[in-house]
């Protein structure tokens, strides 16, 4: 017993100290915690693939009961914002060029005939690909609102397509995005923070001093990597919280298995940001190692573009990013209620970098001297 | 001594020398500088990517029919497709909830039936975690089955379709592929300027400001204007080699074109490679603190340019207090202008505006980084 509480003692020290070093400045205070705050508001409105407001612009040369119709259809959609009325095929370029239209509908002459005498009646859609996935959800609605309309000329291919989304029954993007940010947003500081955290006391020449003291290698590590999980853990319940009650994104899975995943995740996290630290000799390199690797790390996790779409040497990289497994246990847990056995899989990348993280930085700690 | 405002060029060509040598000295600065662009052009050009492709789809047919059998072979025509058959709906969900399909196709038991008096019903189920995926297979999967029983239609074997049909010809402006990687990578240019940009100036001075240097220089006659312009002329030249090796991958590796004007890109590109150089030279010098530099550098350049910028996400749909944010930052104006010039063309009326708004955060910028190396202790 004795001997236990002597190795917890110097440990629980050490982390009061760095929480201390850490929290004692205002400014460390807010950079902190703010950012968590004002980021998942911003990005949960922004990171948008559902069009709600799309300009488009109109080329009528058929004057007809039927165009109008179709495009009352359109409208009544409530995607779509008519921004111009055309007059000739000139001005389709302009307003696709300006950005004023994002698409334009440009409805033949003939079309009213061609409809009448029972042949098929082609309307161009003109869409400005410079965002293709923007193009393609917008060309996706009018497809179905052509099919609608064929429908209910009594035409259409007698078919109806019904569709059952599950775990985001109106497939919304913002419920992909922000329940991953719980993981993302917190992972980006934290890993800063563990990072900056052995390399300011080497730029200080306070870490010389800790290593004189009779704290071992391992003991420092554990002070040093609590406070920023303890940190990162904080965040990730800010964004959560928004999540929930900000945005009403429900929630379908056990919170302590989320909270399991999270610790994982972060573990692993500083396990990296540890191990950086360690090698950088001041704060500069460590800061430049840090954003070195946050970019792969980021756009490899499935965050804004699917895993499986990846080449497949890039799909294997994946396994080392905690990330990816990160992004995923969250969604998973969040949206889908996995349980444990669904998702045990995604704790072992994150327990093998963290197992390997760790003690390398450990063993890093007293071999790399300046 | 001289008169005022002369030794500016011989006091800022020893700054700039000095800066010059300090940047050489730390390997990681260059490493940084050019091993990140590679990086990320290549994580762009090869790795990321919207386009769904050879989804793999569970087909569950519940009666077999000729039309059930034609609605397959249509799906199996589609490249972005890859249908495999299963016996039963539970062995299908089964598989959807392992993530091993994407989405299920589901023929139930009458579709032959009601297909033939006119009102087939398919059913598409389709996992919602990843949304885009999902809305984007279940275009291709509506599209795919209406073209096979429209064929039908034709040749007089499936519904009858008396009256004249709407049919959508489309074409795509600018990306007649809808390949994302052509909109990925002009966008990737505005990424490399924002992260070269704050992360090799965002330490400069607070470096300075920490090591107790910025002190000692106060005692020579260099002027805060002096130290800002100096501060910044290495890293222009490091943000330009990467904004060729950019450009260069853009058009040698990806084919992306660049249709408009090769030097409104370049002009453009420069300007908002200063603003962004200088946007991490302010952080620096207001925060007088490397740690709290690093930190809001990382909140205010990767995630801003990745999520706000338009990279990404159309901000076309957002509500009017994100847009305000989103004009805010300087990467939203220079993503407009970088899209339109590699993929539409010179709307030199455009190239005009950005570049006065980016000239006008350079200034301001200059200003305020210019007040923060002031000779003044507080």
């Amino acid at each position: 017993m004795e001997a236990l509480s002597a190795l917890i003692f110097p440990i629980l020290t050490l982390i009061r100290k760095e929480l201390l070093a850490i929290f004692k400045d205002p400014a460390n205070r807010i950079v902190l915690f703010a950012p968590a705050f004002v980021q998942t508001l911003l990005f949960g409105y922004a990171a948008s693939f559902d069009l709600t407001n799309v300009p488009y612009a109109v080329l009528d040369q058929s004057h007809s009961a039927a165009s109008s119709e179709l495009l009352a259809r359109l409208d009544g959609t409530g995607v779509f914002r008519r921004e111009a009325t055309l007059a000739n095929a000139h001005q389709i370029a302009l307003v696709i060029d300006e950005q004023r239209a994002l698409m334009v509908i440009a409805i033949p002459a003939d079309f009213a005939e061609s409809l009448a005498a029972g042949r098929r009646a082609p309307v161009q859609l003109i869409l400005d690909g410079r965002n293709s996935t923007t193009a393609g959800s917008a060309s996706g609605y009018v497809a179905s609102v052509v099919v609608a309309f064929n429908a209910a000329r009594g035409g259409g291919a007698g078919l109806e397509l019904v569709r059952r989304a599950w775990f985001n029954p109106n497939l919304e993007s913002r419920w992909q995005i922000v329940p991953a940010m719980v993981a993302t947003l917190s992972m980006l500081q934290t890993l800063l923070l563990a990072a900056l955290s052995v390399a300011r006391e080497r730029e200080q020449g306070t870490f010389d001093q800790l290593l004189v003291t009779p704290l071992t290698p391992l003991q420092i590590l554990v002070g040093k990597a609590v406070p920023s999980i303890v940190v990162g853990m904080l965040q990730s319940t800010i964004v959560l919280l928004i999540s929930l009650f900000w945005f009403d994104i429900p929630m379908s899975g056990s919170v302590w298995l989320l909270y399991l995943g999270l610790l994982g995740f972060t573990g692993a996290s500083v396990g990296i940001g540890m191990s950086l630290s360690s090698v950088a000799l001041n704060m500069q390199q460590a800061m430049l190692y840090t954003f070195l690797i946050i970019m792969p790390l980021t756009l490899l996790s499935g965050l804004i573009t699917p895993v499986r779409n990846m080449p497949e040497v890039l799909q294997v990289a994946t396994y080392a990013n905690p990330l990816r497994f990160g992004v995923d246990l969250v969604r998973r847990v969040y949206l889908e209620g996995a349980g444990i056995t669904d998702i045990y899989h995604d704790f072992i990348p994150m327990f093998v970098i963290a197992a390997l993280t760790l003690p390398l930085a450990a063993w890093l700690f007293r071999h790399r001297l300046a | 001594m001289s008169a005022p405002g002369s030794g500016f060029v011989q006091r800022l060509t020893a700054l700039v020398r000095k800066e010059m040598r300090q940047m050489v000295r730390d390997r990681s600065n260059l490493l940084v500088g050019f091993l990140l662009p590679l990086a990320l052009i290549l994580l762009f050009g090869y790795g990321l990517s919207f386009d769904v492709r050879n989804a793999p789809v569970a087909v569950v047919i519940d009666t077999p029919s000729v039309a059930a059998r034609e609605v397959v072979s249509g799906l199996e025509g589609s490249r972005y497709l890859a249908p495999r058959r299963v016996t039963s709906m539970a062995e299908a969900e089964h598989l959807l909830g392992d993530g091993r399909v994407d989405a299920i196709v589901h023929l139930p038991v009458d579709f032959a039936r009601r297909y033939a008096a006119g009102s087939g019903r398919v059913q598409v189920v389709l996992n919602g975690i990843d949304s885009v995926t999902a809305s984007t297979l279940e275009a291709y999967l509506s599209g795919s089955i209406s073209k096979t029983l429209e064929h039908r239609g034709d040749r007089g074997e499936g519904a009858l379709s008396g009256a004249g049909q709407v049919e959508i010809v489309q074409r795509v402006w600018f990306n007649e592929t809808s390949n994302s990687t052509w909109y990925l990578v002009p966008g990737l240019v505005v990424l490399i300027m924002t992260l070269v940009g704050a992360f090799l100036t965002s330490l400069l001075v607070a470096r300075e400001w920490e090591r107790g240097t910025l002190e000692s220089l106060f005692v020579t006659p260099v002027r805060p204007l002096e130290i800002v312009l100096a501060k910044l002329a290495p890293y222009i030249l490091v943000g330009l080699v990467d904004l060729a090796m950019c450009l260069v991958a853009a058009r040698v590796l990806f084919d992306v074109p660049i249709r408009g004007s090769l030097l409104a890109v370049l002009v453009s590109s420069t300007m908002y490679l200063i603003v962004s150089l200088l946007l991490g030279l302010w952080i620096s010098g207001a925060t007088r603190n490397q740690f709290a530099a690093s930190q809001v550098a990382l909140l205010t350049s990767f995630m801003p340019a990745m999520m706000l910028s338009g990279f990404v996400f159309d901000l076309r749909n957002v509500p009017i207090g994100v847009e305000i944010a989103a004009q805010i930052v300087p990467a939203t104006h220079f993503m407009t202008l970088i899209k339109t010039l590699f993929l539409a063309g010179t709307d030199w009326a455009m190239v005009a505006r950005s570049c006065a708004i980016l000239g006008g955060y350079a200034l301001l910028l200059t200003f305020l980084t210019r007040r923060t190396v002031r000779k003044r202790l507080d």
